[in-house]
């Protein structure tokens, strides 16, 4: 298991579980939930903050944000 | 009620045209718009007068920010003085997943809902199949299919409305009594007729509902460790089994194509808009194009209004009989209304600008561009627009701080915005930098002239920098920061949407912003036309058999008016900065704008000029220092004056703006004063460094 940012970009890995409660509400209701598909779409500039694709949409994050979201890896 | 970019505002204008209030939640400033409109029953022919309200978007009931937080009481609190008696919730036919979130939440709530399906016909040239009175069945509420853009469809939205019926719903999506069964009983017992689900959002959130009692929140808090319900663990729970639901939900009711829909468009957008060079060049642009907007195209239409206001104050002169009335509604009440009335340019422009931005998508890519930059100052990524727009004009640019979603965040940007140097004050450093140095002064191949003036654009700059970094630290705010937000497809901006941006952001400035303009306008006037009335007679008499001695009474009349004495009376304490008490008299008339300083040195130095045929520059420049006998002006008294105006926060009207947007004294009285003691500090170093 890796957190979302260990990810590369394009990867696709599926969420697993969240390491901080309360953002995981927010980001649960925004469509992140356990069992999806994700990836890193792209990086700003500065490599922070980051563009994740989820069922069809995208979301921008910070990376601290993105850092509790724990994935694995499709292979 | 909706998720953030699904036409919700779009809908709301379509339904009500320009019938629109924009005021405050009251406490908070979270806007709140209010709007009416007549359905005409399609049986009787009756006309129903109906308000709508447009609450702020959000992806949950459960708040997460002053904003949410807003739509949470208005639909979980009965009592509420805005309780809808019908929930219109707006649904994105394009990202139905995420949006049924909020909506089954909604229906849950069992109050009387419509579901509208906007941008249906989008996703069906897609290829993507929504069986409607499927859903509807499943959803036990009315859906309407509408394109809000297009105004398709909101005459059937307006039918349901009338047709909406009160419904016991069979199921909830969720079985949330399943959950905590005797949490939710004994809250029912509290608060008459609460749906289960509406008792379980109680429970999670009673206490941000302003308008419970002291009691009811501590019998609340009694019930809820009584059970040991943790909200946090039920809501997430909540959550997942709400998404298992709709999940079902969308598999029975929604046909997808084979090769699902892909935005590559957007994404190749994206490739350039949020590239490392071309992303940062393109996001200048833009910015320079707003600030020219702002800057030199409003001068026009700015240009218009200072004749007409100069106009209709010479015509209103003449046409009343002299005296005090004239003078007041003259020079008072016209000349009030003319600098409010003169920013609308600027701020039409602005919002012009701001509500394409925000329309096409494009704003969520600035933030994501420069949040990096910013973060470590206290700011982030949506600052960036307030920031630099306060270069052009500080009140266009605290309106446009809403835009950002955290509080903090917000109030430090609005705190800082008008350290940036205005274009107000472009007149006083002209006057006083061709005072300082001589036009031909070269520093290597640059004029030393226009160095000094960009120097002053950078202290404007940095200063604001360094005072958000230092209110990073101060400012304690409990709401958390969170930048997970949604980067929106591109869209072909809404002109509807921007029209009506444009005429809100004005209202709420002359309306609002406005009143405080022309009060303090009026006391301005009063202090510098009125003084002790015999030392004016001794004037009038003096001058009696002089011929061409109105600038000359002018002068005297303010040096022996209320300002004249404000003014004599401060001069021990601005004399270490050089000041004088003339100086200390267009320091508060400037508080009216800061260019009436130009004006009002004008009329205090002409003394002893009886044909008033020298520049304004000669008159200060030849203004002798009494006990020295030498020139009175000399380069530190002008530098310390120009420091002076790069800090202190001389503008009402922006004051007033702050009032409006943070909702209280508090943030405007602590500007006022950091930046006077700011000013006060600089004016001081400097003067007593160099003289």
């Amino acid at each position: 298991m890796k957190n979302l940012c260990e990810l590369k970009l394009g990867t696709k890995a599926i969420i697993d579980s969240f390491s901080d409660k309360e953002l995981a509400l927010k980001l649960m209701e925004m469509g992140c939930l356990p069992g999806e598909k994700i990836h890193i779409e792209r990086k700003a500039p500065l490599g922070d903050p980051i563009a994740i694709s989820i069922s069809g949409y995208v979301l921008s994050m910070r990376k601290a944000e993105a850092e509790t979201i724990l994935v694995n890896e499709i292979k | 009620m909706g998720n953030p970019n699904s036409g919700k505002t779009t809908l709301f204008n379509a339904l009500t045209g320009l019938n629109q209030k924009v005021g405050n939640f009251p406490g908070i400033t979270v806007d709140k718009k209010v709007g009416a409109c007549q359905i005409s029953q399609l049986a009787s022919k009756n006309k129903i007068d109906t308000e709508f309200i447009d609450l702020p978007g959000t992806y949950s009931l459960y708040p997460k920010s002053m904003d949410e937080s807003i739509s949470f009481q208005v639909l979980c609190d009965p009592k509420n003085e805005h309780h809808p008696d019908v929930n219109i919730i707006i649904v994105d036919a394009s990202n139905l997943k995420r949006s049924l979130c909020l909506a089954t939440q909604v229906i849950d709530l069992k109050t009387p809902c419509i579901l509208a399906l906007n941008m249906m016909d989008l996703i069906e040239s897609d290829g993507v199949k929504i069986y409607l009175k499927l859903l509807e069945e499943k959803l036990g509420v009315a859906v309407v299919p509408i394109n809000a853009r297009k105004k398709i469809g909101i005459g059937n939205l307006k039918q349901a409305i009338l047709n909406v019926k009160e419904r016991e719903n069979k199921n909830s999506f969720v079985d949330i009594k399943n959950l905590c069964p005797n949490l939710i009983e004994d809250i029912q017992k509290l608060i008459n007729k609460a749906s289960d689900y509406n008792a379980f959002q109680i429970a999670c959130n009673y206490k941000t509902i302003t308008d419970f009692s002291k009691q009811d929140k501590d019998k609340l808090d009694s019930i809820i460790s009584e059970h040991k319900f943790i909200a946090k663990r039920l809501q997430a729970t909540e959550t997942v089994r709400r998404y298992k639901a709709i999940d079902q939900l969308l598999e029975e009711c929604v046909e997808y194509p084979e090769n699902s829909k892909n935005n590559s468009l957007t994404q190749k957008l994206d490739n350039i808009l949020t590239h490392p060079i071309y992303g940062f060049a393109i996001f200048l642009g833009v910015l320079f194009l707003i600030f020219q907007a702002v800057f030199s195209w409003s001068e026009y239409p700015m240009e218009i209004i200072d004749n007409s206001i100069s106009q209709l104050s010479q015509f209103v002169a003449n046409s009343l009989p002299e005296g005090a009335l004239n003078s007041l509604i003259v020079d008072g009440i016209i000349a009030g209304l003319g600098g409010i009335v003169i920013f609308v340019p600027q701020i039409a422009f602005l919002f012009a600008f701001i509500a394409i931005l925000e329309d096409t998508g494009y704003m969520s890519r600035v933030s994501f561009i420069t949040d990096k930059l910013l973060r470590g100052f206290g700011l982030s990524g949506r600052s960036i627009i307030p920031l630099l727009s306060g270069a052009a004009c500080a009140i266009p640019a605290v309106m446009s701080a809403r835009t950002i979603p955290n509080w903090k965040e917000r109030i430090i940007t609005i705190m800082v915005v008008p350290l940036m140097s205005c274009a107000a004050r472009l007149p006083v450093y002209t006057l006083l930098i061709s005072m300082m140095i001589p036009a031909e002064q070269k520093w290597f191949i640059f004029n030393l002239q226009g160095l000094t003036m960009m120097g002053f654009y950078l202290i404007g700059f940095v200063s604001a920098i360094l005072i958000a970094w230092l209110m990073k630290y101060i400012i304690k705010s409990k709401e958390r920061s969170y930048f997970v937000m949604e980067m929106p497809t591109y869209k072909t901006p809404d002109w509807r949407t921007v029209f009506y941006t444009i005429i809100e952001k004005v209202k709420v400035f002359l309306i609002d912003a406005g009143k405080i303009i022309i009060a303090i306008s009026v006391v301005l006037w009063a202090l510098s036309s009125y003084g002790p009335s015999s030392k004016f007679d001794e004037i009038e008499r003096k001058y009696q058999n002089t011929e061409n001695a109105e600038v000359v009474i002018a002068s005297e009349k303010l040096e022996s008016s209320y300002a004249g004495i404000i003014g004599k009376s401060i001069e021990p304490v601005i004399a270490p900065l050089g000041f004088d008490w003339r100086i200390g008299i267009s320091l508060i008339t400037s508080f009216a704008a800061r260019e009436v300083f130009v004006g009002t040195m004008s009329t205090i130095y002409s003394v002893g000029d009886a044909d008033n045929t020298k520049s304004i520059r000669e008159k200060l420049m030849s203004h002798k220092n009494p006990e020295t006998g030498e020139a009175f002006f000399t380069p530190a008294v002008a530098l310390s004056l120009m420091l002076f105006y790069a800090f202190a926060m001389q503008c009402m009207s922006t004051l007033a703006i702050v009032f409006r947007e943070t909702n209280g004294w508090k943030w405007p009285v602590i500007q006022f004063i950091y930046m006077s003691a700011l000013a006060y500090l600089a004016s001081f170093v400097a003067y007593q460094l160099l003289s």
